[in-house]
């Protein structure tokens, strides 16, 4: 089956099996190993992309569901500067250890970041609740995002 | 290579059906996927519904509120005529899953997956849902506690697919209740979840209530003998604790991973009991005392 869709903002078009995975295609075919292959079912967020604007899991998603669509992995940071500046504030509020769900997080805190005016710590938790950190805790990640909201001139209630 | 169709029309979806019958139908994912994955569906062909913009609005007439069945989770918790009219659903809706999982899952989907821990099903179940089954030749609807038969089991018939899902808007209530027990806040699948509508004087005396329970045995809970018991009394800790015995006696929960059967029965008598502690703070705020 023939798809084409955008990905980090260039048009692609791929013969594929339309009932793979969409994280085998990202990972396989175009060698973007920034999304992670955690546990496969939806639970821990490491594989979340941005599909048309939001926000999903593609682990949870077949090649043949991208048909048309406009797809951004954590691989677009060298182009997007706003996500660049997430990934910078990640590393200078120490919000990384292993980093295998860096990729997921950012990308997650990116989204919240755009569409919500005002982020109070709640919301921030609240935002990250699917994204699974198994290495310290979640109190850097949580400032981490805080910060990249104040920098992008949103305030926050930390 | 298993086909993979995505429909845009409603005529398109007849036609493929047609051509497909074996295939399943998913809109979301998040559950069928999951499924396939472990190997306990293995469909020849599958037919996915997210394009269909027909079954993507919320709309409403005087009597009701029409939801297409493969409106996403977070489409509903921004929705308007949702928030101010069913806020027990929205806040069924604000503890399912996770943001990615609310951004893909859909409210027929959560319907069609049938599990006894659907987190939206006590909700549609107190507020009246009926569910509106298409199929190419007609439309035929039934309330959703006669629709779901048992883990995983519905009346669809082949040919079929949920269409909408048709909330009343009367009667109203002054109380939404509705609390989930897990065993983590987001992501967790529930060990019990307590829905309650209910319409409170200012005598804090019941004229009418509707409850449900999920996760306390193979459907969705509801006991109409308790709440006829409640109507037209006070709510008191004292009905309230009469309440919660009769509630464990009725319900028929397992022992699973999450807990077992005498907790969760346990739990379904503490959850009405919470009644008095949660509600009547939201009472007094919509009453202005």
């Amino acid at each position: 089956m023939k798809i084409k869709f955008i990905l980090n903002g260039e048009k692609k078009t791929i013969e594929t099996e339309p009932d793979q995975r969409v994280i085998d295609l990202l990972r396989e075919d175009y060698n973007l190993t920034g999304t992670k292959d955690a546990c496969g079912s939806g639970e821990c967020g490491a594989c979340t992309i941005m599909v048309n604007g939001e926000t999903r899991l593609s682990c949870l998603m077949l090649v043949a569901q991208l048909e048309g669509c406009d797809i951004t992995t954590i691989e677009n940071i060298e182009k997007d500067q706003f996500l660049e500046s997430v990934q910078k504030t990640f590393v200078e509020e120490g919000a990384v250890q292993c980093g295998f769900c860096t990729p997921g997080m950012i990308l997650t805190a990116a989204d919240m970041i755009h569409k919500k005016k005002i982020l109070s710590t709640q919301d921030i938790r609240e935002g990250i609740s699917g994204n699974l950190c198994r290495c310290t805790g979640y109190q850097n990640i949580v400032a981490a995002i805080d910060v990249a909201a104040k920098k992008s001139g949103k305030v926050s209630g930390l | 290579m298993r086909p993979v169709l995505l429909p845009e029309t409603i005529d398109g979806l007849w036609d493929i059906m047609d051509t497909y019958p074996d295939a399943m139908i998913y809109s979301g994912g998040t559950d069928l996927l999951l499924m396939m994955r472990k190997g306990i569906f293995n469909p020849p062909s599958l037919i996915c519904l997210e394009r269909l913009e027909t079954l993507k609005c919320v709309s409403e007439n005087d009597l009701e509120i029409a939801i297409g069945a493969v409106t996403t989770h977070t489409q509903l918790l921004n929705n308007n005529k949702i928030c101010t009219h069913y806020p027990v659903l929205v806040k069924a809706l604000k503890v399912l899953g996770s943001p990615h999982i609310r951004n893909m899952g859909t409210i027929g989907g959560n319907i069609m997956t049938a599990s006894p821990a659907g987190d939206t099903l006590p909700a549609l179940y107190v507020l009246g849902a009926e569910v509106e089954l298409w199929s190419k030749k007609e439309k035929r609807k039934m309330l959703i506690d006669e629709f779901i038969t048992g883990p995983g089991r519905t009346l669809i018939k082949p040919g079929e697919i949920l269409g909408r899902i048709l909330i009343p808007k009367s009667p109203l209530y002054n109380i939404h209740h509705y609390e989930k027990v897990g065993l983590r806040k987001a992501m967790a699948c529930s060990v019990a979840t307590f829905a309650a509508v209910l319409n409170l004087n200012e005598n804090k005396r019941v004229d009418s209530i509707r409850m449900a329970w999920g996760s306390v045995g193979p459907c969705i809970k509801t006991i109409p003998e308790a709440e006829s018991m409640l109507t037209s009394r006070q709510l008191t800790t004292e009905h309230l604790k009469k309440m919660a015995d009769i509630v464990r006696k009725i319900v028929l929960p397992i022992s699973d991973i999450r807990a077992s059967e005498t907790y969760r029965k346990q739990l379904a008598g503490n959850l009405v009991k919470r009644l008095i502690i949660y509600n009547y703070d939201e009472y007094k705020e919509a009453h202005g005392k």
